[in-house]
C-alpha cells in the first residue's frame, strides 16, 4: 500500500503508478457532481458551468450553510461520499467528455467506468462512507456554487481542499477494480454459507 | 399549559430531538461499532474504523450532522389515545421537521415526485413519513425518529415467493442482495427482514425490524435462531467496513413477521448503515420527556 498526495491540475503521470488499495490525498480543486450533473451533461447535452479537465469530482451531496450577511457565500457543514454505483450509467462518457482525472465516492463502480478510467487515465477512489465532518474538515473554502436550481445535494459545489482523504484507490488506470475482486470473494464464501443455513430452515409442516 | 403552549413545546422538543438524531448515534449502535472495531486487524479496515470514530467525535465537538445525508425523516409513533395533542400531532411533526432543517442544519432531501423539485425544507407529499400505532389507555407518545439515508435505502427490496420455494429462497434472497448492493451501503450494516403474506407488509416489517435494539432477538425461537444464523453467515463473508474486507459484515440481523397467506411467503429487506440514526423519545401529557435511545442526552 502506497500513500501519496496529488494536486490539481492532475497529470496522467500522477496516476499511472497507482494501484488499487493505494491511499492518496488530494490538494486543490474538488467539485461535487452526482446524479443530476451527470444526466444534464450526458443525457441533456447541457454545457457544464465548471471546467473539469484535470480536476477531481466528488460524488457527494453536502450540507452547506449560507454565511450570515454574505449572500451566495457558503461554508460546508458535512460532506461525505454518496454511492458511486448510481453514476455508473454515465461515468464513462462523463470522463471522456470532461477530462476529469479523479472520481471520489463510496462503494464500487462497474465495468464501463473501468474502461473509461483505463482509456483516459483516470481513477476512482473511495472516501470512508458516512465520515462527513471528517471530510468537511479537509475543505479550505467553498469558492462558488453552480446549478443551485438542482437543490443543495445535486448542485455543483466548487471547493478548495487540503489533504482531502484518505482516498482508497478502487479503480486504477490499469483496469483493476478493487470492489469487483472483493465481490468475487464474497460470492464464493456466500455459496458455502447459504448451503449450511438452508439445511436448517425447512419449517414447512 | 394551554393547547397553544403545548403545541409549541412539542414542536420545539421534536425539532431539537430530530436535529440531535443526526449528530449522535444511539448507545446500542455505538457500543456495537466499538466491539466490531476491536476485532479488525488489517490496515485498511482499521483506517476505515478510525475515520468513523474520528468523524463521530468531530460531529459531537462541532455540533454537526455526522453524515451529510440526514435522510428522509421518518417518525414511527406509538400514540396514546389520551395524548393531549392527538388531533394535531401530524401537523406538529411536519413543523418540527421544518424547524430541525434550519437549526441542525439538515440536508434538503425531499424531492417532489413528478415535479422533480426539491422542497428545500424536508417536508413534502406524505413526508415526513409517519407510521402510527395506537396505544390504548395511555396519555403519552413514544416516537422513534429514523433518518432514512439514500445509501442504505438503496439495497431495500421485497419479493413474494411461492411456499414450495421455502424459507431457503427467502434466505438466499437476503444474501444475494447484501453481497451485491449491501457492500455499497456503508457496512457494517444492520439488516432488517420482514416475512409476511404480501409485499407491503413484509417491507414495512423489515423497516420496523431496524428499529429494535441491536442484538435483541425475535420472541419466536425459530425466528431467533434464523436471525442468529444469518448474522453468523453474513459475518463469515467478511464484507468489512466500507465493503473493503474485514472481520465482520453486519451489526446485527433482525426479523419481524406477520402471519402469511397459505399461498405466499413475502420477504422484505431493509438495511441500516453503520451511521444508523434511529432515536427514541417518550413525551408525556405534561410535555415532559425522556430520551430512551441516548443516555444522558441534552437537547
Amino acid at each position: 500500500m502506497k500513500t501519496k498526495i496529488i494536486s490539481t491540475p492532475i497529470q496522467n503521470e500522477d496516476l499511472e503508478k497507482l494501484e488499487i488499495g493505494d491511499i492518496v490525498y488530494l490538494d486543490g480543486y474538488l467539485i461535487t457532481a452526482r446524479d443530476d450533473v451527470h444526466q444534464r451533461l450526458i443525457k441533456q447535452h447541457k454545457e457544464l458551468p465548471v471546467d473539469l479537465a484535470g480536476m477531481a469530482i466528488f460524488h457527494a451531496g453536502p450540507i452547506m450553510q449560507e454565511l450570515e450577511g454574505q449572500k451566495g457565500k457558503y461554508k460546508v457543514i458535512s460532506i461525505g461520499p454518496t454511492t458511486s454505483m448510481r453514476m455508473e450509467k454515465y461515468e464513462k462518457d462523463f470522463i471522456s467528455q470532461t477530462g476529469v482525472k479523479v472520481i471520489i465516492g463510496k462503494g464500487g463502480m462497474g465495468e464501463s467506468t473501468v474502461k473509461g478510467c483505463q482509456k483516459h487515465k483516470a481513477i476512482h477512489t473511495v472516501f470512508p462512507g458516512g465520515c462527513a465532518v471528517l471530510a468537511a474538515n479537509c475543505v479550505e473554502y467553498v469558492e462558488r456554487v453552480e446549478w443551485l436550481d438542482l437543490g443543495m445535494p445535486e448542485a455543483m459545489w466548487v471547493m478548495r481542499v487540503k489533504e482531502f482523504g484518505p482516498l482508497i484507490v478502487s479503480i486504477d488506470t490499469k483496469g483493476q477494480n478493487l470492489f469487483e475482486i472483493n465481490k468475487g470473494e464474497f460470492n464464493i464464501k456466500k455459496d458455502s454459507v447459504l448451503e449450511e443455513i438452508c439445511q436448517h430452515v425447512d419449517y414447512l409442516d | 399549559m394551554d393547547k397553544v403552549e403545548q403545541r409549541e413545546k412539542f414542536i420545539d422538543i421534536m425539532a431539537r430531538f430530530t436535529a440531535y438524531t443526526g449528530k449522535h448515534l444511539p448507545d446500542d449502535v455505538y457500543v456495537k461499532l466499538k466491539e466490531l472495531r476491536e476485532k479488525e486487524n488489517t490496515a485498511l479496515a482499521r483506517i476505515i474504523y478510525d475515520a468513523m470514530f474520528d468523524d463521530l467525535e468531530m460531529a459531537d465537538e462541532l455540533d454537526r450532522p455526522c453524515c451529510q445525508d440526514t435522510g428522509i425523516i421518518q417518525y414511527f409513533v406509538q400514540l396514546g389515545t389520551q395524548f393531549p395533542l392527538i388531533d394535531e400531532i401530524e401537523d406538529c411533526l411536519r413543523e418540527a421537521v421544518k424547524k430541525a432543517t434550519l437549526i441542525a442544519p439538515l440536508r434538503h432531501n425531499a424531492v417532489e415526485v413528478f415535479d422533480e423539485k426539491n422542497t428545500g425544507n424536508n417536508v413534502g407529499t406524505r413526508i415526513p413519513w409517519i407510521d402510527w400505532e395506537i396505544v390504548p389507555n395511555s396519555n403519552a407518545a413514544t416516537i422513534y425518529v429514523y433518518m432514512a439515508g439514500g445509501g442504505c435505502s438503496l439495497p431495500g427490496t421485497a419479493k413474494v415467493l411461492m411456499p414450495l420455494e421455502g424459507y431457503e429462497a427467502a434466505v438466499k434472497f437476503v444474501f444475494d442482495q447484501i453481497t451485491s448492493y449491501g457492500i455499497n451501503a456503508c457496512p457494517p450494516l444492520l439488516v432488517g427482514i420482514g416475512i409476511a403474506g404480501s409485499v407491503e407488509v413484509a417491507a414495512k416489517l423489515s423497516k420496523k425490524a431496524l428499529l429494535r435494539p441491536i442484538g435483541s432477538r425475535n420472541t419466536n425461537p425459530r425466528a431467533a435462531e434464523l436471525e442468529s444464523s444469518i448474522e453468523t453467515g453474513l459475518n463469515a463473508i467478511k464484507i468489512g467496513p466500507g465493503g473493503l474486507g474485514g472481520e465482520s459484515s453486519v451489526m446485527g440481523v433482525h426479523i419481524e413477521q406477520a402471519a402469511r397467506h397459505p399461498a405466499t411467503i413475502a420477504v422484505g429487506l431493509s438495511t441500516g448503515c453503520w451511521a444508523h440514526r434511529r432515536s427514541i423519545i417518550k413525551i408525556n401529557a405534561d410535555m415532559g420527556y425522556e430520551i430512551i435511545s441516548h443516555k444522558g442526552a441534552v437537547l
